[in-house]
C-alpha cells in the first residue's frame, strides 16, 4: 500500500499578517514558514500506520505545489520520516489549480491524506477537488483511522456526533485534530536523511484560474472591552441584556 | 437561472442552519433576478420540506432515499449536480459546516464551477461575481472574484442570519440518478450528542480554558450553559489533554463558530484560539489576569477568579430568567 499525504507550506499561525501598499497581495517578508498543522498531523498519522502496519505499507510520498522556497518545508516532512517528496514547482494560484497539479502526481496512491484546510486561504477546498479529479471516494473531518485487513476503520466528525465507518480502497481522507496527537520534531538523524532522500521537481501543467483574490482586507479594531468588577455579575447580565441585547 | 442551495437535515429535520441558507439565497436571487430552489437529500417529511417556504424558497426537489443518511460524499456530490443542473442553478450554495466542506469541493469540480469557502454575507458585487471570505483565521478577509459561469459558495455560519419571507412553495420528488452501489461509505456506529445544543448551531456559547485546572471542575460551566440553553466550546489544550472531547475544541485547529455570544472562562486568548471564535458578536472574558489578550478581544470582561465569578453568574441568569 502506498500512501501520499499532502503538503501545504503556510505561514507560521503567529504570524503577523501583513499585505502590499494596494492590499493586493500578502507580503512574505519576515515570515516563518511550517508544514500546514493539519498536513503535519496527517504525516505522523500516516508514519505510525507505517510503523505498526507490518509490511503492508510500502512508501509514504509527501507532495506540495510550490516555488523552490517551499522545499524547507518538504525536507522538514522528509526528516520526521516521509520517504520521497514531490514538488510541482508553480506558485499556487487557487484551490483548483492546487489539486489539478497534484492530480497528475497522485494517481496509484491506495490512500491520500490532505488536511480539512490551509490555515492561510483557509479555502477547505484541495482534498474534495482533488478526490474528485481523481474519481475516488472521499471522507472528511476525519478524526481517525486504522487499517484492518487491508480495510479502513475511519472515525469522522459529523455536525452534532461522531462516526466510525469502514471505508475501502482508493480513498481520500480530508482530516482534522484528532488524527493524531503531537507532530514529530525531526532529530537531527532525521535531517540528515532527508538530504539523501528522493525529491522530485515536476513542471506545472496548463490550468485555467477560476477565482483569484482582488484585495484584503483587515478587520475593523475592535472597541475597548467594557470591565466589570469581579463580584458585578449582575451588572454584568444587565449589560448582556439591556446594552449588548445578547441575552 | 437559478440559485440553489443544498439543505441538510438530521432526523428528518432540517438544521438551522438550512434556514440561513435559505434566507441568504432568497435575497441573492431577488438581487440577480432568478428564481430560487433548495434540494434536500435523505427522507424528511413533507411538512418539514414545507418549512424552507417561510424563507421564501419557491422550489424544493427532494430526494428520500434512505441511503444518504450515510453523507457518501461522492454520492451527495452528484445528486447535487444533477439538481444543479436541472433547475439551470447559476450559483450554488452550501453551508460552511463539516458536511458542506465535504461537499462543496467535489461538485463544484463536477459543474466547472469556480469555489469560495466561509463566505460572509451577500456578494460585494455582482458582475463580476465577487464576495468577502475570511483568511489567516480571521486575522484578514479577501474579497474573491469567481470568473466562471456557475459559482459555487459555503456560506459562514451566522454571517446572513435567519430571515422570514414566507412564499408558497412546491414540492416535487427528485431523483438523483444514484443505485445502491453507488453509497460506498458503510456506517458502523455513530456517537450522537443529544439532547445539547449543537455548538455550530449555537446562538450562545459556553467556553472554558486550562484556567478551570481539571476535568471534573466542569460543573458549573455546563450548568451556566444548560441555563443559557447555550453550545459548550473548549479551548485546545483542553481537548488534548482529554478533559472535554475534540467535538468542543474551537480555535483554528478546531471548529471556527460565530455566535450572537461568547463566553471565555480561563482562556489566555491565544491568536490561534482568537481565530475560532473573533467573528462571535460579543465576547465576554473572565480571567484572573487582567493582561490576558482575550481581553483585547473581549466587548465585556471581568478580571477575576472563575471558580467565584461562576456562581455569581448562575445566580444572576436565574434571576434575569425569573
Ligand atoms: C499550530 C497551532 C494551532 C493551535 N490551534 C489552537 C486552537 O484551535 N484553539 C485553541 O484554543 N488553541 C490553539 N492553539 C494553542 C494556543 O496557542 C494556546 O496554547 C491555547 O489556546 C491556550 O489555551 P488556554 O487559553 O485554555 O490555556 P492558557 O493559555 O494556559 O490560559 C489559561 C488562562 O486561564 C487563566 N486562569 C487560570 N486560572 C484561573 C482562574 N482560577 N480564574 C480565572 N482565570 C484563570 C490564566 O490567566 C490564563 O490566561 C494552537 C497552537 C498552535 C501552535
Amino acid at each position: 500500500m502506498k500512501i501520499l499525504v499532502l503538503i501545504g507550506n503556510v505561514p507560521d499561525t503567529t504570524t503577523k499578517v501583513k499585505f502590499n501598499a494596494d492590499k493586493t497581495a500578502f507580503d512574505p517578508s519576515g515570515v516563518q514558514w511550517i508544514i500546514n498543522p493539519w498536513d503535519e498531523l496527517a504525516l505522523t498519522r500516516a508514519l505510525e500506520l507505517k510503523e505498526t502496519s507490518g509490511s503492508a505499507i510500502e512508501s509514504i510520498f509527501v507532495a506540495n505545489v510550490g516555488r523552490v522556497e517551499t522545499e524547507g518545508t518538504l525536507r522538514k516532512a522528509l526528516a520526521v520520516g516521509a520517504d520521497e517528496a514531490i514538488r510541482i514547482d508553480a506558485d499556487p494560484k487557487d484551490a483548483f489549480y492546487v489539486a489539478s497539479q497534484l492530480a497528475q502526481v497522485a494517481n496509484g496512491f491506495d490512500l491520500i491524506f490532505a488536511g480539512i484546510e490551509a490555515s492561510d486561504y483557509n479555502g477547505a477546498a484541495v482534498g474534495g477537488m482533488l478526490a474528485e479529479l481523481l474519481g475516488i471516494q472521499s471522507v472528511s473531518a476525519v478524526s481517525g483511522v486504522q487499517i484492518e485487513n487491508g480495510l479502513l476503520k475511519i472515525s469522522r466528525e459529523i455536525d452534532g456526533g461522531s462516526q466510525l465507518l469502514g471505508m475501502s480502497l482508493p480513498l481520500l481522507a480530508i482530516v482534522q485534530k484528532g488524527i493524531a496527537k503531537e507532530p514529530r520534531i525531526p532529530a537531527m538523524r532525521g535531517i540528515m536523511m532527508a538530504r539523501s532522500k528522493k525529491l522530485t521537481v515536476i513542471a506545472p501543467l496548463e490550468v485555467e484560474v477560476l477565482t483569484s483574490i482582488v484585495t484584503f482586507e483587515s478587520p475593523a479594531p475592535k472597541a475597548a472591552c467594557k470591565m466589570v468588577a469581579e463580584d458585578q455579575a449582575k451588572e454584568l447580565i444587565r449589560l448582556l441584556h439591556e446594552e449588548a441585547k445578547v441575552l | 437561472m437559478s440559485v440553489l442551495i443544498y439543505t441538510e437535515n438530521w432526523d428528518g429535520k432540517f438544521k438551522k442552519v438550512s434556514y440561513e441558507l435559505a434566507s441568504y439565497a432568497t435575497k441573492l436571487a431577488a438581487e440577480m433576478g432568478v428564481t430560487v430552489s433548495a434540494i434536500s437529500l435523505g427522507p424528511v417529511e413533507e411538512s418539514e420540506l414545507a418549512k424552507l417556504g417561510n424563507y421564501g424558497i419557491t422550489s424544493v426537489m427532494s430526494a428520500p432515499c434512505s441511503n444518504y443518511t450515510s453523507l457518501d460524499n461522492q454520492a451527495i456530490a452528484t445528486a447535487v449536480a444533477a439538481a444543479a443542473k436541472k433547475v439551470g442553478a447559476t450559483v450554488v450554495i452550501l453551508a460552511q459546516s463539516n458536511l458542506g466542506k465535504a461537499i462543496a469541493p467535489r461538485l463544484s469540480v463536477k459543474l466547472n464551477a469556480g469555489f469560495v469557502s466561509g463566505v460572509q454575507g451577500l456578494p460585494v458585487s455582482l458582475q463580476p461575481f465577487t464576495v468577502k471570505k475570511m483568511v489567516f483565521t480571521g486575522k484578514a478577509f479577501a474579497k474573491t472574484t469567481i470568473h466562471t459561469a456557475i459559482k459555487v459558495i459555503t456560506l459562514a455560519p451566522n454571517s446572513f442570519g435567519i430571515v422570514e419571507s414566507p412564499v408558497q412553495s412546491t414540492i416535487e420528488k427528485f431523483d438523483g440518478g444514484l443505485s445502491d452501489a453507488d453509497f460506498t461509505t458503510k456506517i458502523e456506529s455513530t456517537n450522537k450528542v443529544t439532547g445539547k445544543v449543537l455548538l455550530t448551531d449555537a446562538d450562545i456559547v459556553v467556553s472554558a480554558g486550562r484556567g478551570m485546572k481539571a476535568a471534573e471542575n466542569w460543573g458549573p460551566i455546563e450548568e451556566l450553559a444548560g441555563l443559557l440553553g447555550a453550545g459548550l466550546a473548549c479551548s485546545r489544550p483542553v481537548s488534548d489533554e482529554g478533559w472535554r472531547s475534540h467535538g468542543e475544541h474551537v480555535g483554528q485547529t478546531g471548529k471556527i463558530i460565530a455566535p450572537n455570544l461568547y463566553f471565555a472562562f480561563g482562556i489566555s486568548g491565544a491568536i490561534q484560539h482568537l481565530g475560532g471564535v473573533s467573528s462571535s458578536k460579543c465576547i465576554v472574558a473572565i480571567n484572573k489576569d487582567k493582561d490576558a489578550p482575550i481581553f483585547e478581544a473581549a466587548d465585556y470582561g471581568i478580571v477575576g477568579d472563575v471558580f467565584k465569578v461562576l456562581p455569581q453568574l448562575i445566580e444572576a441568569v436565574k434571576e434575569n430568567k425569573s
